[in-house]
């Protein structure tokens, strides 16, 4: 298959291009509710605009009321979600969680996946214990209890946790906690007794939550795929999720570029735009072609990860997604540095949206494990 | 089974019955390269059976059309051609100035009698071509060039001298940027291809640090060309040029895939029984920028057979390639060691590595500097003001 999108991914582009460009506009969404201390840190309202564009289900499969489509598809939404930092549960809900579900049984997809392609239900992804993403260790634990379990332990930086509907927690059901086996998925309502949030703002605005289970009962009908089996399962939902995330910074790269490259030919110093200075041309040439080469890492991931949505995945995809993470982290890292060095005093004012890019991709690159992390996981995977 | 996939099983079974196993080993040194030509010396059967056997199904150029030697394939053949290749780890049967460069000039620019007689000879490797471009004052700023062609009819007489002229001293012919007009910089250059046993060309090797070798200042002395070898009109050789080097850039890229572009932190740690952590890091970081280089060679090429993607991009590529293929180079030496420091031993292979590591600080120059793509970036694709 060729590495660029074919007619269909073209449109699909077009359309959500235009439509969260408009619509998603840093100036309707990011910093109006960060200007109004939103506590949930994005907009209900343009969630369900999602759902009408059929966006919220496109990773759902047919059979489940979605669009059946794939982690190239739901790339081109992050792309453009990155470029306006537009606050969206798109990526943990209608990537991550949707993913995950799919590897339920027909009562869990058929009691969550109905109201996320609705857009009616957010669902947010409980996996980090701690300040890095390291999902290898996991201490919180579900105990089976009577024909359920219950649930001890706490997760954190949980993104939208407080205001989601239902947490996909990744839990302990044996053994010990760096164990590869012994771990279970739970859909866990956000009314469950003895879920307790502790919601923090992050320095992009973003809300995250620290998330405890005091003694949470969960019946049967919360476990998503096979008890003490969920490994493969998060696998996947971790592969989708850090593609996902990869994209998005794809997106904040190229909107954080686009943004300095037209400052360039417009601000004048010594008598000339500050765009013919060789010092500034060559760096930025430079971020062009790094960033192109992320934007090749990402779609390589996403076109291997859509080559085997079926069982385990396939070790060239897995050290790919990783590629992407790590490729397009340490890209939007430069372009949102260079961005706000070349805009000089004004990159550092809140008024100009280039300091809003720089902080998002702090967020992102944390968000499913950074370029360190992932660099990494691409040496263990290729053996060394 | 799609025609695709028959296609794929035909080059498959193609290669396991036509592809020797000795040409089946990654290339060590020089003379595992095929360049073809009047002169070349064949370092065994082996590799005169792989030219000959793909030159007959038109497989050294896959993807020119049958009349020129090529054997035809459409873009995603050609892919399937490659993917086959590397899976087998065949060397390319013939590396070749004329199949990297000329030919695709010629496919363009070409009268129709050229292209029947230049690139059929190209495809057979009969013919080894060299690059007349650089001269001593004119590097990156190439339009400056001062060799003259003087019109004398029927005929050019051409004067001057050509430097960094790769191969020249066992290339049968050359393609040749010569002046034609001295009032127009850029519309005054002709484009012409000629013998180097032309009575008036002689060559002078120079040495490099690697210790090899291979180019040469080269020198013209009333060399006569005849007029019909020439390509594209009169004085408007700089378009040629150009396109030429959009080629060129592309081929030293690595764009195509294969070892440029792979990973090699394993094949290191392995090799010196584990390293430094924090050159382990380093190797991983750059195993990390290999692989997404590579990724991003296969939608260049992608996108280069349907015409997508920008027209200067090349550049980029041979920007990104070289650096990348340096700095690989540099972590080999520092994983191998003082081992990589061998300069003639029959166990370094001759001083391979040290010798490679030392000819790939060429890759960010020749073809155009790193800082001359970085223009070209600036200019061509970012549109930014005033680039030099
Ligand atoms: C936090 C902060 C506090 C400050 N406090 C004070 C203060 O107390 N008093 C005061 O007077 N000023 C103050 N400044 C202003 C500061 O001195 C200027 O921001 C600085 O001189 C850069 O000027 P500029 O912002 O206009 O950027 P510009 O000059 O417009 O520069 C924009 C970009 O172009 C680059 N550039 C410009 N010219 C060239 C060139 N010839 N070659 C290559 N690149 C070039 C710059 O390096 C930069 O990356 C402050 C700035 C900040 C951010
Ligand atoms: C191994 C090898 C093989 C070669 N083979 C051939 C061949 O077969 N045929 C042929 O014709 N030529 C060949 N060349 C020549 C090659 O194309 C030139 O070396 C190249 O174009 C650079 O020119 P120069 O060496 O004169 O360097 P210069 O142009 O003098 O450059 C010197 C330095 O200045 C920098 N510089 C120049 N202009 C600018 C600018 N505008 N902005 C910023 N920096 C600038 C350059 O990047 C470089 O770092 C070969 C070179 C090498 C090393």
């Amino acid at each position: 298959m060729p590495l660029y999108h074919t007619d269909d991914q073209a449109m699909l582009a077009e359309t959500v291009t235009g439509f969260i460009a408009d619509e998603g506009a840093i100036k309707k969404q990011l910093r109006r509710w960060r200007d109004e201390n939103c506590q949930d840190g994005f907009g209900h309202d343009l969630w369900r605009r999602f759902a009408e564009m059929g966006l919220t289900g496109m990773l759902v499969a047919e059979a489940d009321g979605g669009l059946g489509m794939g982690h190239t598809e739901a790339g081109i939404v992050l792309e453009q979600i990155g470029r306006n930092l537009t606050p969206s549960p798109f990526l943990t809900t209608s990537v991550m969680a949707t993913t995950a579900l799919a590897g339920g049984s027909d009562d869990v997809r058929g009691r969550w996946l109905p109201g996320i392609v609705a857009g009616q239900t957010v669902a947010a992804m409980a996996i980090d214990e701690g300040a890095k993403h390291r999902p290898e260790r996991i201490a919180c634990r579900a105990e089976k209890a009577g024909n359920g379990f219950r649930l001890s332990g706490a997760k954190d930086f949980v993104v939208h946790g407080a205001s989601a509907d239902v947490l996909i927690v990744a839990a302990r059901t044996s053994g010990a906690d760096d164990d590869d086996a012994g771990i279970t998925l739970f859909a866990v309502p956000k009314d469950a007794s003895g879920v307790s949030h502790d919601n923090v703002r992050l320095v992009d605005s973003s809300m995250a939550s620290h998330v405890k289970f005091d003694a949470v009962e969960l019946d049967g009908g919360a476990v998503i795929g096979d008890v003490d089996g969920g490994r493969e399962l998060l696998g996947r939902v971790l592969a989708a999720g850090r593609a996902g995330a990869a994209a998005e910074q794809a997106g904040v790269a190229g909107g954080a570029m686009d943004m300095t490259v037209d400052y360039l030919k417009q601000r004048k110093q010594f008598g000339k735009l500050i765009g013919e200075f060789q010092a500034l041309q060559h760096r930025a040439a430079h971020l062009y072609s790094e960033l192109e080469i992320a934007r090749a890492a990402v779609i390589k991931a996403q076109q291997l990860l859509d080559a085997n949505d079926e069982g385990a995945i396939s070790q060239r995809a897995q050290i790919m997604v990783s590629v992407a993470k790590a490729k397009a982290g340490k890209v939007a890292g430069l372009a949102v540095r260079e961005g706000v060095q070349m805009h000089g005093g004004i990159g550092m004012t809140d008024e100009y949206d280039i300091g809003l890019y720089m902080k998002r991709d702090r967020a992102l690159a944390e968000f499913m494990g950074d370029a360190f992390y992932h660099t990494q996981r691409v040496a263990e995977l290729s053996g060394y | 089974m799609s025609d695709l996939e028959a296609f794929r099983a035909e080059i498959r079974a193609w290669l396991d019955a036509n592809c020797p196993p000795e040409m089946r080993e990654p290339v060590r040194t020089e003379d595992d390269v095929c360049w073809g030509g009047r002169e070349f010396k064949f370092k065994n059967d082996a590799q005169r059976q792989w030219l000959e056997s793909c030159a007959a199904k038109g497989y050294t150029v896959p993807d020119w059309p049958k009349e020129y030697g090529g054997a035809g394939m459409s873009a995603a053949e050609a892919k399937v051609w490659r993917e086959e290749m590397a899976k087998i780890g065949a060397r390319i049967p013939l590396s070749s100035f004329g199949i990297w460069m000329l030919g695709p000039a010629l496919l363009k620019f070409g009268s129709e009698e050229q292209k029947r007689h230049y690139l059929n000879q190209i495809a057979r490797g009969e013919i080894r071509w060299c690059q007349g471009y650089s001269e001593p004052g004119s590097g990156s700023d190439l339009v400056s060039l001062q060799t003259y062609g003087e019109d004398k009819g029927d005929h050019w007489v051409v004067n001057g001298q050509k430097i960094w002229t790769s191969y020249a001293d066992k290339a049968d012919w050359i393609f040749c940027l010569v002046r034609t007009d001295k009032a127009d910089k850029y519309q005054g250059i002709s484009f012409l291809l000629f013998d180097m046993q032309s009575p008036g060309v002689s060559t002078k090797p120079i040495l490099l640090i690697s210790g090899n070798s291979p180019f040469c200042e080269t020198f013209f002395d009333n060399v006569k060309v005849p007029k019909d070898q020439i390509v594209g009109p009169l004085n408007r050789g700089w378009d040629v040029a150009k396109y030429l080097l959009g080629h060129e850039r592309e081929m030293i890229s690595g764009a195509g895939g294969g070892d440029r572009t792979a990973a090699i932190g394993a094949a290191m740690n392995r090799m010196s029984g584990g390293v430094d952590p924090i050159l382990r890091a380093e190797l991983a970081q750059f195993d990390v920028d290999a692989l997404a280089y590579a990724a991003m060679g296969e939608k260049f090429m992608d996108e280069v057979k349907v015409g997508k993607g920008h027209p200067a991009k090349s550049n980029m590529m041979k920007y990104a390639g070289t650096e990348l293929n340096k700095r690989r180079h540099e972590l080999v030496m520092a994983s191998g060691g003082s081992a990589a420091l061998e300069w003639d031993s029959e166990g370094s292979d001759g001083g391979s590595k040290a010798r490679n590591w030392l000819r790939t600080k060429a890759n960010s120059i020749e073809g155009g500097t790193s800082e001359v793509m970085l223009n070209v970036i600036a200019k061509r694709i970012l549109e930014l003001p005033g680039v030099s």
